[in-house]
């Protein structure tokens, strides 16, 4: 049985999105900078310990202000299945994907539990902007 | 109740087309079947089977008024667990369809062999030409005083258990008595007694032998069987006779050899049967034990036969259905003709059943006889399991299980044919090939999948133990095996034993209840309440190594202190999971799972219309009944989650969190035919008090109108089951997921309110001591089930107030999520999506 969307008030956000997320990273830990600046959004707008996606250049990135004050940013696809990182929880060592819980450590993106590891991207507040170097 | 059970309707009636009636000439031989029961009536089936209906013009008496029904199930009938309908085999129109003579309610007197006729109390006369005594057996009432009033019969109040009227009658007086005695501890009397108990009474039992079913088990396998039967709450009374029954008027308790006496107003006698012999004596018919037949189930009268419970072949008396089956089977072959050498040499009797509740099998015979028979026995007292074997010159020759039926289909056939036996004995009883974990972990192979979760081999985990993760959490953190529904941790734990060998490192953090917090769960609650700590963060700083958060115990502390703290607790978002930062479950692509509060899974139809709208409005990939009877909405765009709560305007489920999740119901007593107890309002009462309470694990629930169990509460974590008069039982620890379990019964109590109470407590004790991510069915085993039950009735640690209050707190504190986050976010960007913000390949839409 399928339902059609025919006749159906036109949704309050754009036409769906669902599916299984980018998956593509390269191999390896990331090679840090210098690339290019973006700004992706304003610090507050990450509440503190946890993340949120934003765009930067062509890349997706999540980003982390943890209850230190410290700042990260990562790819936005766990790179073991995809999962939204943004939606992880976080120390002040590693992020844990919300999907199968795979830690990934700030200091190199490798995971303790044996996935690949997660890319990282440079991360800093300029006047109270968030600056990704991707 | 006097309603004929396979009856037909008044002045229904059937043409026959039995041979000529226009000439009034049958050429048919007359064939007339003594006893309407289980054999006399299969007789009939076999005979038609062979073309029997155009040899025989076939009369069959029946003392009972009833059709042909399913003696074996009347003590599910009374267990309420099948309707007396549905046992019925050969209905009163089936007789009739096939153009069989049914003498229904008419018992037979005697037979005149020389002239070849029947003669039946209505004072009728028929004539045969072939006769086929089938008249089973009785219950045997074991003599004992006051049992008669003056009349000779038996006083009120006293039942035998044999027939679908006894059954009614001791329906009808369950309803109305508290304490039953049945007397005899074999198969039936425990049926009975099980049974009845289900019925809310208080049941003894009082067996003359010195351990239960001593016609099946050896007496360590009944002291077994007494010890399960005694934890249902059943009291059994051994090696004592009932010798007197209290009176004069009707049962009001009865008096054992010892001179104990005991109070109760239903005495049942199940004391086994004896073969109905009268019509055979009467008739000049030769009987022993039973009527005495040969190869050919023939009497020594050569057209009389004998089938069945009443007759005697080679010196035995069968009192179970296959012998009667076969008995069946070589009449019907010999009478039609169809092999007139048919013989019946006897029967190997091999029988599996459930006793109370406790998987029995048993054949042939159950201890050696001869200094040369092999005897092997595995007994585990605690698990309720003894299993035995008899072997004589490499055939098995008897084998009896308890509680563990799992080899009995190899055994039947070793039994049956005499199939070769492994050399190793202890095969016949204990599978050591089956399913991985049985298996020694060293002769597993390297890439035998030990976690399926997460696709974990053997090699893996032994590298990684190789590599010198020596203890079991660090090396399930290195492979994740057993990280993944948790069902191979025990094989997981072998590997590593093995791989390491010997040099296991103890996990010091095996007890502490999160793995940031060196503390085990009482000393951490005691901790967080002495210092009056309020917030994750607050924890962290005071109570972690250095003061430093730890990421994977952030969950698992927010639970806590929530449960702890009720609405004093200060929530952080980043201390949640993201399924509690947004009320919904993540989904394998990110998107949410939505799932509104249908309390009891009973919903209305404008509640059903909205759901469809807000579906339809949202463009909602899947909409799916859950197992838990609820409505599920996938593949929700996190964005577009408040809106969807706005419109749907309905509160949360909590289909996503480690809570109180879901109590199914069936139909209960409103509409149900066999309802015994109103389960739906209890369920929905039972939700509305603990909806959304945050636990250790999630709980799922049921409650259920009778033990046919339609909404599955034998495996829930907390089921409810209604067993009449009022009465409920509560169940707790069970499972039916990774792991199946059955539910322990806790206690039957005699209201909803004492479910309600009841269930506050469990659930209240399981949130306080349970490990983090421990399930009811882990939890309740590890404690023992004497000792919450000790604990939650009869308040062995004097904490029964505690529970009540620290659960009404957590009620109190109870907010629905999505009417509060909805309409004002908890933090910036609370709904925002994390998703890669491209367009992705479509999952089709269902």
């Amino acid at each position: 049985m399928s339902l059609t969307h025919d006749d159906v008030e036109t949704p309050t956000t754009g036409p769906a999105k669902t599916g299984t997320p980018a998956t593509e990273v390269r191999e390896g830990p990331a090679a840090a900078g210098p690339g290019v600046p973006h700004v992706v959004g304003r610090v507050e707008d990450v509440p503190p310990g946890e993340g949120r996606a934003f765009i930067a250049g062509d890349a997706q990135v999540a980003v982390f202000r943890l209850r230190d004050g410290s700042l990260h940013a990562t790819q936005a696809a766990c790179p073991h299945s995809g999962g939204p990182l943004a939606d992880g929880q976080t120390d002040l060592n590693v992020l844990v994907c919300p999907l199968h819980l795979y830690a990934f450590r700030w200091s190199d993106g490798t995971s303790p539990g044996g996935a690949s590891p997660v890319r990282l991207y440079p991360v800093r507040e300029q006047d109270g902007d968030l600056v990704v170097e991707v | 109740m006097t309603a004929v059970l396979g009856g037909r309707p008044e002045g229904v009636s059937t043409l026959h087309f039995a041979m000529d009636e226009a000439d009034g000439v049958d050429t048919r031989q007359r064939l007339v079947v003594i006893g309407n029961g289980m054999a006399g009536a299969r007789v009939v089936e076999e005979l038609l089977e062979r073309g029997g209906g155009e040899q025989f013009a076939i009369t069959v008496f029946g003392e009972e008024p009833h059709g042909n029904y399913n003696r074996i199930m009347l003590s599910h009938v009374l267990a309420g667990e099948e309707h007396e309908d549905d046992i019925v085999l050969n209905s009163h129109d089936w007789y009739a369809d096939n153009g069989v003579q049914l003498r229904a309610g008419v018992r037979v007197e005697r037979v005149d062999t020389h002239a070849k006729v029947v003669h039946a109390v209505d004072g009728t006369a028929t004539s045969y030409d072939q006769l086929v005594i089938a008249t089973g057996s009785r219950s045997f009432i074991p003599p004992m005083s006051g049992l008669y009033r003056d009349d000779e019969q038996l006083i009120p109040g006293v039942y035998g258990f044999r027939t679908i009227d006894d059954t009614r009658a001791m329906l009808e007086a369950a309803a109305e008595h508290e304490k039953a005695v049945v007397v005899g501890g074999g198969l039936l009397g425990l049926e009975a007694a099980r049974a009845l108990q289900g019925h809310g009474l208080q049941v003894e039992v009082v067996h003359a032998g010195t351990h239960l079913m001593n016609q099946q088990l050896d007496p360590d396998g009944g002291a077994i069987l007494k010890q399960s039967v005694e934890s249902l709450g059943i009291v059994v009374h051994l090696a004592t006779r009932t010798t007197e029954v209290i009176g004069p008027d009707r049962v009001r308790g009865v008096v054992l050899g010892d001179g104990r006496a005991i109070d109760a107003d239903m005495l049942v006698i199940a004391a086994g049967i004896r073969p109905v012999t009268e019509v055979a004596l009467l008739s000049g018919i030769e009987v022993e034990r039973g009527v005495v037949v040969d190869d050919q189930l023939r009497t020594d009268d050569p057209d009389v036969y004998a089938v069945g419970e009443c007759a005697q072949h080679r010196g035995e008396v069968y009192g179970l259905v296959a012998p009667v089956w076969e008995q069946a089977r070589v009449l019907a072959d010999l009478l039609t003709g169809t092999d007139p050498d048919a013989e019946y040499h006897g029967s190997r009797t091999a029988t599996k059943l459930k006793v109370a509740g406790v998987d029995v099998a048993t054949m042939g015979v159950n201890r050696p006889e001869r200094d040369t028979d092999e005897f092997l026995v595995i007994s585990e007292p605690r698990r309720g399991v003894h299993l035995s074997v008899v072997v004589r010159d490499d055939k098995l020759i008897g084998a009896t299980l308890l509680g563990d039926t799992r080899k009995v289909a190899f055994l039947t056939q070793a039994f049956d044919r005499g199939t070769p036996l492994p050399q190793e004995r202890i095969k016949l009883l204990v599978d050591l090939s089956d399913g991985a974990a049985e298996v020694g972990v060293a002769e597993l192979p390297g890439d035998s999948q030990v976690c399926n979760c997460n696709g974990v081999s053997k090699q893996m985990i032994v590298d990684t133990v190789k590599d010198g993760a020596t203890s079991l959490g660090a090396c399930m953190d290195k492979t994740r095996a057993g990280k993944g529904c948790g069902s191979c941790k025990s094989l997981v734990k072998q590997i590593v034993e093995w791989a390491a060998d010997g040099a296991v490192t103890e996990d010091e953090s095996a007890d502490w209840y999160v793995p940031g917090i060196p503390l085990a769960k009482p000393e951490l609650m005691a901790a967080i309440r002495e210092q009056g700590l309020l917030s994750v963060s607050a924890v962290f700083a005071a109570l972690a190594p250095g003061g430093a958060e730890d990421a994977k115990s952030k969950m698992g502390l927010t639970s806590l202190l929530r449960m702890i703290w009720g609405s004093d607790f200060v929530q952080e978002n980043d201390a949640k999971f993201i399924n509690d930062r947004v009320h919904g479950n993540i989904q394998r692509d990110g998107t949410f799972s939505v799932v509104p509060q249908i309390k009891g899974g009973v919903t209305t139809p404008a509640q059903l219309r909205k759901i469809a709208d807000v579906a339809e409005k949202y463009e909602v990939p899947m909409v799916k009944i859950t197992g838990g009877q609820r409505i599920d909405l996938l593949g929700v765009r996190k964005e577009d989650l408040p809106a969807m709560w706005d419109d749907l305007g309905m509160p949360s489920g909590y289909a996503y969190g480690k809570s109180f999740r879901t109590v199914k119901t069936c139909v209960g007593s409103d509409f149900c035919r066999f309802g015994l107890g109103d389960s739906t309002q209890l369920g929905i009462d039972l939700e509305t008090r603990f909806q959304g309470i945050e636990s250790p694990a999630k709980m799922k629930l049921a409650v259920v109108g009778c033990p046919r169990n339609c909404a599955e509460a034998y495996v829930k974590d907390v089921g409810v089951v209604a067993v009449g008069n009022g009465k409920w039982e509560v169940y707790v620890g069970g499972a039916a997921g990774a792991t199946i379990r059955k539910g322990d019964l806790l206690a039957t109590v005699d209201s909803p309110a004492a479910v309600l109470e009841l269930t506050g407590r469990f659930l209240q004790y399981y949130r306080e001591n349970a490990n983090w991510l421990e399930r009811t069915y882990d939890f309740v085993p590890r404690v023992g089930l004497s000792r919450v039950q000790q604990v939650l009735l009869e308040d062995s640690e004097g904490i029964l107030a505690d529970l009540d209050e620290g659960m009404q707190r957590s009620i109190d504190a109870y907010t629905d999520p999505w009417g509060q986050d909805g309409k004002a976010p908890a933090t910036p960007g609370q709904f925002r999506t994390s998703l890669p913000l491209v367009d992705l390949p479509k999952v089709p839409v269902r």
